[in-house]
């Protein structure tokens, strides 16, 4: 493992986190960047991190919003510009929902590597985000075999 | 102690009510404690409730839980089963406002029927599954999953991470 490399890992709170939590032995041994909307979440990292021998991660909050909260969202994407900016990751991973969009947008933009993975509450069709930032994910994901396509979604397993 | 959540999202009166017209029925309302949302519009008369716990303690009452009973998030769904204690779940619905679109109800269909999660798909189908669980019918179905996704997927992701770096 590498340990230089770094990831941003980002999913807002509820579900998506949860699931998010399930994939942490991926980026094992990485500088990891866990971005959520939920400022109680950060023990738990904390502590799986410890738990498990893995360098400390660091932990950042954004505000939540949905699609339908502009002024809200316009504030979130800021807030992650600056996170990218300021860690300037080589990967970003999210489980959604709209900070994992704008995130894989701007990791990108700043010359990250992105992957998406599609919630796996999502059983008869991609979610919006899903749908929207499949083109600019490098590795685009879902977790229903009957979802996937020849050009993306794939499909590689789920969260359970 | 049976555990009612509703995660963080949107209020879900009709699993609240349903719950509590049960408690009154049944008189298990001493023994059943409710997480309902800031914007909840029906306010239990036959339970202890709040609008919201901080993550720590939703775990704790998860963990600490008989059974729990929950909308059909993913986030309560996975919890339970982390847990290994059954759920029972009623799947929100987009023509009464409860979400913004009907997939819970694809994950019900797609979930239901997996050791220890039991598919309400009415409020009427709650009472007899709630007095099923009550009955401890479920518990031995119920076992701890692995905290972690499938191997399959976390090694694609490792190897997406480490793609040309290693």
């Amino acid at each position: 493992m590498n340990a230089q490399r770094r990831v941003l890992v980002v999913a807002s709170g509820g579900g998506h986190w949860v699931q998010l939590c399930r994939l942490r032995p991926a980026w094992d041994g990485c500088q990891v960047t866990y971005v959520t909307t939920e400022p109680g979440y950060e023990a738990e990292v904390f502590a799986d991190a410890a738990a498990r021998g893995q360098p400390v991660p660091k932990f950042q909050v954004i505000l939540d919003a949905n699609r339908w909260q502009k002024l809200r969202l316009l504030r979130s994407l800021l807030q992650l510009l600056v996170i990218v900016f300021r860690s300037r990751p080589h990967i970003v991973i999210s489980t959604g929902a709209a900070p994992g969009y704008f995130a894989l947008r701007l990791g990108r933009l700043f010359g990250a590597r992105t992957a998406w993975v599609d919630s796996i509450a999502n059983a008869e069709e991609l979610s919006l985000s899903g749908r929207k930032v499949g083109p600019h994910a490098h590795l685009w994901l879902t977790q229903w075999e009957d979802l996937a396509k020849p050009g993306g979604p794939h499909y590689r397993g789920a969260v359970l | 102690m049976i555990f009612l959540t509703l995660g963080t999202q949107e209020p879900f009166d009709r699993l609240v009510r349903a719950v509590d017209d049960w408690c009154a029925v049944t008189g298990r309302g001493t023994d059943l404690f409710g997480q309902i949302t800031e914007r909840a519009g029906y306010r239990p008369k036959h339970f202890e409730w709040v609008a919201s716990l901080p993550p720590a303690l939703h775990r704790q009452r998860c963990s600490e839980a008989e059974f729990i009973v929950s909308h059909a998030g993913m986030g309560s769904i996975i919890t339970a089963m982390t847990y290994g204690k059954p759920i029972v779940i009623l799947p929100r619905r987009a023509d009464l406002k409860e979400h913004r679109n009907d997939h819970q109800q694809a994950t019900a269909r797609r979930l239901g029927g997996r050791p220890g999660l039991l598919v309400a798909q009415t409020e009427s189908d709650l009472p007899p599954l709630l007095d099923r669980l009550v009955a401890g019918e479920a518990a031995s179905d119920a076992s701890a999953l692995s905290p972690f996704a499938d191997q399959s997927l976390i090694d694609a992701l490792t190897a997406f991470i480490h793609g040309g770096h290693r």
